[in-house]
């Protein structure tokens, strides 16, 4: 493929201040699940609106695998628009005249929190594969650190996409009386074979590099971004559905009128990939999605409670709202579905609905106006059951 | 807490009569599960007026949507499996509002409800009237009413009933009927009960209140 050989420049870990945004250092190390203790742990994140009095309008918003931070507005880094920025603003689905958002980079992230490309303080040098493994419980051990330094004592909202789902049910297992409601989106209790197979192609892919040296790739001023580009096109493909593919690209070819009998990308969708390899590169840690992907493929809700979800829910004062779309078939419905059940049998306060969509896992970054509107519809009803104001029409 | 209910208040009465009828046999604050609930119209009216803690199941996807985006807490299921999830006691109220002829097994779904509820609110349609009757013996052909409105071939009901039919069927279930209202096609009650010896005959439909023996 016709991927640029990497670049032999020392990668600089990113600049503190006005850039990456806000950071908090805990005071403590933070208690793995593994067991292991890590030291100076650094959470970037972001915040949209304003903290009220009663600190009773926080929403706190989680990423998805490779998403960040920076919700809403301007990426520093690639110049585009935020994942949700459609969503976040102000008078928009999740209100910043209203509400007092908070994003951030999860811990084993590669946008300013603590992960595998940031210095060790033994050692001075990046933690590289000496990072410990990170599980989606210790991302959020770390909000909730955040949350306590932010003054907020009860999160009114906790809401996310995909993996952020993942972090959204991990918030209202562990601290279901520090959440008031809670919106997986596209989600599951537990990461799936397939979906657990899929992350393995990436990790594979990334550690077939040359560049990759063994993980030490920042020592040796390589980035492994033909594994990483590989990686991220096998996971894109995951995101997408037949139909969405199909409508996109057909079998159209790229800039010529005819087969070329080679390796080149002939094929738009090829092309297109391509193209989403090579963007994200930039943008990415190749260590980070060894780890964030891994701490996906731990998620086990279930099982961390004798293989009965419900137990993990039992007289939760949370009110879920479970989304999920119909062409994902990475976050499929029933998973969702099995979620709403297990909260039925502890008769939690939940909604489940699907939504029509051919956009395939994605479809929550992208306008789905039903989703929209479902998802306004809970956070305003609960927002007017949590004392808040209205939304300004 | 603030309790300021999610959905703009609605005029009181601009709900369909048949539930305002059941909407007035539930008390204040009650725990309520309405099981079929459509677009959450009775479970919004219970909110704004009776304040209760208010749940929905609901088949249709798009119903669902709908209720959500009042700020209903409604999930996408059917209720002869979706029913068995809930723990026994976990409402005060199960509501089935003329789906009962429609499910598959109407006695297991009676059960469950009595199970998942201390009480349950059925509604259904009296295929005893006389106009049903009639139909049959004079026009020869399966009867279209108010209450009855589809063709035989688009009907959803599967398991209709007479009032009899189903008083018997409590009582073979060893189930307590604590009250029942013979209502007309509109849902308007009649002035007699569903269990005096005309409503059979002069009730269009019948909404009873249940509970399990020893409640």
């Amino acid at each position: 493929m016709s991927l640029e050989p990497p670049t032999a420049v020392r990668p600089q870990p990113p600049a503190p201040g006005p850039v990456l945004g806000p950071r908090l250092t805990l005071p403590q190390p933070l208690l793995l699940q593994s067991g292991v203790a890590l030291p100076s742990v650094t959470i970037a994140y972001q915040t949209y609106g304003t903290l009220n009095e009663a600190a009773s309008n926080c929403v706190l918003l989680c990423h998805a695998l490779t998403g960040d931070q920076f919700v809403a507005g301007t990426h520093p880094v690639t110049g585009r628009p935020g994942w949700w920025d459609d969503l976040v603003g102000p008078g928009r689905m999740i209100d910043t005249n209203r509400f007092f958002v908070v994003c951030t980079n999860v811990l084993g992230g590669c946008m300013g929190s603590t992960g595998p490309k940031e210095l060790n303080p033994d050692t001075g040098r990046p933690w590289g594969l000496t990072f410990p493994v990170i599980t989606i419980r210790d991302m959020v051990q770390a909000q909730a650190k955040l949350m306590d330094h932010l003054g907020v004592k009860q999160v009114f909202c906790v809401a996310g996409g995909s993996m952020g789902a993942m972090q959204v049910l991990e918030w209202a297992h562990r601290f279901p009386e520090r959440v008031f409601c809670a919106l997986p989106i596209a989600g599951s209790y537990r990461h799936s074979a397939q979906n657990i197979a899929f992350h393995e192609v990436g990790r594979q892919a990334i550690m077939a590099d040359p560049d990759w040296c063994h993980g030490a790739y920042l020592d040796e001023d390589k980035i492994p971004k033909r594994g990483l580009a590989v990686a991220r096109m096998a996971a894109h493909i995951t995101y997408l559905s037949e139909t969405a593919l199909h409508r996109k690209f057909g079998r159209r070819l790229q800039g010529r009128e005819a087969l070329t009998y080679g390796f080149d990308a002939d094929f738009q969708v090829e092309s297109y990939l391509r193209h989403q390899g090579l963007t994200f590169v930039d943008r990415f840690d190749a260590n980070s999605y060894l780890y964030i992907t891994r701490a996906m493929d731990y998620f086990d809700l279930a099982a961390e409670n004798g293989g009965v979800l419900a137990k993990a829910f039992d007289k939760t004062p949370v009110r879920f709202c479970l989304i999920s779309f119909s062409s994902d078939w990475l976050f499929p419905t029933s998973e969702s579905r099995a979620i709403a059940h297990a909260l039925n049998a502890v008769a939690a306060n939940v909604s489940f609905v699907e939504i029509d969509s051919d956009k395939g896992h994605d479809a929550f970054l992208l306008d789905e106006p039903e989703f929209h509107q479902t998802a306004q519809g809970f956070i305003d009803g609960a927002a007017a059951i949590r004392g808040l104001p209205r939304r300004s029409v | 807490m603030n309790m300021t209910r999610p959905h703009p208040p609605l005029v009181p009465g601009r709900i369909r009569v048949d539930l305002q009828q059941v909407a007035d046999l539930v008390p204040n604050g009650a725990r309520v599960l309405d099981a079929g609930c459509g677009d959450g119209t009775l479970l919004a009216y219970l909110g704004t007026y009776k304040q209760v803690d208010g749940r929905g199941l609901e088949l249709s996807m798009a119903r669902v949507r709908a209720a959500v985006s009042q700020g209903l807490s409604v999930i996408q299921g059917n209720l002869e499996n979706d029913l068995k999830d809930y723990p026994a006691g976990a409402f005060d109220y199960v509501i089935l509002s003329q789906t009962l002829q429609a499910t598959h097994r109407p006695r297991a779904v009676l059960e469950d409800m009595l199970r998942v509820g201390r009480r349950a609110i059925v509604s259904f349609p009296n295929f005893g009237h006389w106009r049903v009757r009639m139909s049959i013996m004079f026009g020869g052909r399966m009867p279209m009413t108010h209450t009855l409105a589809d063709t035989w071939y688009d009907t959803p009901n599967i398991h209709l009933c007479t009032i009899k039919d189903f008083v018997d069927l409590c009582r073979s279930m060893g189930v307590k009927i604590e009250a029942g209202y013979a209502l007309d096609g509109q849902g308007v009650p009649r002035r007699f009960s569903a269990l005096a010896p005309q409503a059979n005959l002069f009730g269009e439909q019948a909404i009873f209140v249940l509970s399990r023996v020893g409640v």
